[in-house]
């Protein structure tokens, strides 16, 4: 491990420097897997937050509480540690540069990581298809990698505050329904493809919203972390 | 070779009997969803199930003709790829031996089909012999959309990936044809006893 970095009061980048490392696709994830001395392990998946062009590993891991792996990592970790990495994993949930529709990414809380991966690495080839970030979060506190989604380079990235918005607000201070996505996505006829990850309620509604805007199921990729219900982001 | 992950102690929940989780497997009592797509709601007016492909004649049974086959009510431990495992999950549904009672097939392997276009393949084999089921029912309620209602595929002694969701049907074949998420390099046959994950394990 190289370096942690804060990103919220939750949710810290940790990146790695990982001898061996072929080529990854951006949203494809890792297997963590932590070993104790008398053997025990613990495994999770985290998704990759870098893009294959940075020169490093990077994972952006949000603290659960009473959780066994994420507070590990989020908290005890230590610049030169070793942990055990293995990947990448996944293949569908993965985008990359292609001619074509444009391409749409919903983000609720930490399912940011994987679509920021899919926005740095549309930069870093300077793609040419339109990209678009709807991605909500609690607060403006709450915003994983907020300098870099909010500078003046960023791209297409629209923010959505659901429970707190900071006064002069002038981006988006609602849940992610039906209407905000028919209003921020590209229409159906248009045929983008979507990427969306979050918990799983957030991913059922905003999946839900998109196929009843008539966008194509099978152009509407999902990701889901965390528990069954799962609060709003 | 494994290394010892400084600082890391890890939580044993002394409640579970670890003979009962496979290797790399922890224990929740939550139930979480992964799909790779939309939660399809289909209408059970138009539901049904189908098993054709390398078989006499194919046969199909209606949601109402499915439901008054005689079914059973099991309970299971069922282990995620994703690394959660479940135990006692109580589901009911109709056993494959049943609906495979009566097709005349030389096929030896099978591609589960589903609403949403998902697919997924095993050796008939593991289909028998009281290991499989097609469920529509969890814990004595009509099983959730999310969880792959009307009706899921239940192969518990494998992944859970396996488990196909809004099951529809199922081909059998002569030759075994990799399905979704075998194509994006997750183990072929998916023992989690033997932690076969992925491609190679
Ligand atoms: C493909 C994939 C990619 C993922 N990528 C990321 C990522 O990039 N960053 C990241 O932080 N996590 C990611 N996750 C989630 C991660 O794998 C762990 O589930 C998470 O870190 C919790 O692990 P834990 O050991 O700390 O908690 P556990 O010990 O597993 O759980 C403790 C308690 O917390 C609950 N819980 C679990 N996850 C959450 C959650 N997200 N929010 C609230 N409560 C929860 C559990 O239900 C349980 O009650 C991903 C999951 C998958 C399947």
């Amino acid at each position: 491990m190289l370096e942690l970095i804060e990103q919220t009061a939750r949710t810290k980048s940790i990146v790695f420097d990982v001898p061996g490392w072929g080529r990854h696709r951006a949203g494809q994830h890792v297997d963590v897997r932590l070993t104790a001395e008398d053997g025990y392990q613990a495994q999770r998946s985290y998704s990759i937050a870098s893009a294959p062009e940075d020169r490093h590993i990077e994972l952006t891991v949000e603290r659960i509480d009473d959780g066994e792996v994420s507070p590990y990592l989020a908290d005890e970790l230590l610049a030169g540690d070793e942990i055990e990495l293995r990947g990448p994993i996944g293949g569908y949930f993965a985008w990359e540069e292609a001619p074509g529709m444009p391409v749409f990414l919903v983000g609720g809380g930490s399912g940011i990581v994987p679509l920021r991966a899919m926005l740095r690495h549309h930069r870093a080839t300077d793609s040419a298809v339109p990209v678009r970030l709807l991605y909500s979060a609690r607060s403006l506190d709450d915003v994983i990698y907020r300098d870099e989604l909010t500078a003046a380079d960023a791209g297409d990235v629209r923010l959505t505050l659901t429970r707190r918005q900071p006064a002069g607000w002038t981006g988006y201070g609602r849940r992610v329904d039906r209407e905000l996505v028919a209003e921020v996505c590209w229409p159906a006829p248009e045929r983008p493809l979507v990427y969306v990850c979050g918990p799983t309620g957030f991913v059922e509604a905003v999946a839900g919203a998109l196929v009843s805007l008539g966008h194509e199921a099978a152009r509407i990729r999902t990701e889901r972390f965390g528990p069954t219900g799962g609060e709003t982001p | 070779m494994t290394r010892i992950t400084r600082g890391f102690h890890g939580r044993r929940r002394p409640d579970v009997d670890p003979a009962r989780v496979p290797p790399g497997q922890y224990v929740t009592q939550d139930f979480p969803v992964l799909s790779a797509g939309p939660t399809p709601h289909g209408s059970l007016d138009t539901w049904s199930f189908t098993i054709r492909g390398q078989v006499d004649q194919p046969h199909t049974w209606t949601f109402d003709e499915f439901q008054a086959l005689p079914r059973e009510t099991v309970t299971r431990d069922i282990h995620c790829v994703t690394k959660w495992s479940k135990l006692d999950t109580v589901w009911t549904g109709v056993s494959l031996d049943t609906l495979l009672d009566g097709v005349e097939t030389s096929a030896e392997y099978v591609t589960a089909f589903s609403d949403g276009g998902y697919t997924t393949n095993l050796p008939l084999e593991d289909l028998t012999g009281g290991r499989a089921w097609i469920a529509f029912s969890y814990d004595d309620e009509p099983l959730h959309p999310e969880h792959g209602g009307p009706a899921r595929l239940l192969v518990p002694h494998l992944y859970f990936w396996k488990s196909a969701k809004w099951v529809r049907g199922l081909e059998l074949q002569p030759e075994d044809e990799p399905g979704f998420w075998e194509g994006y390099g997750y183990h072929n046959y998916g023992d989690p006893w033997r932690e076969q994950r992925y491609a190679g394990d």
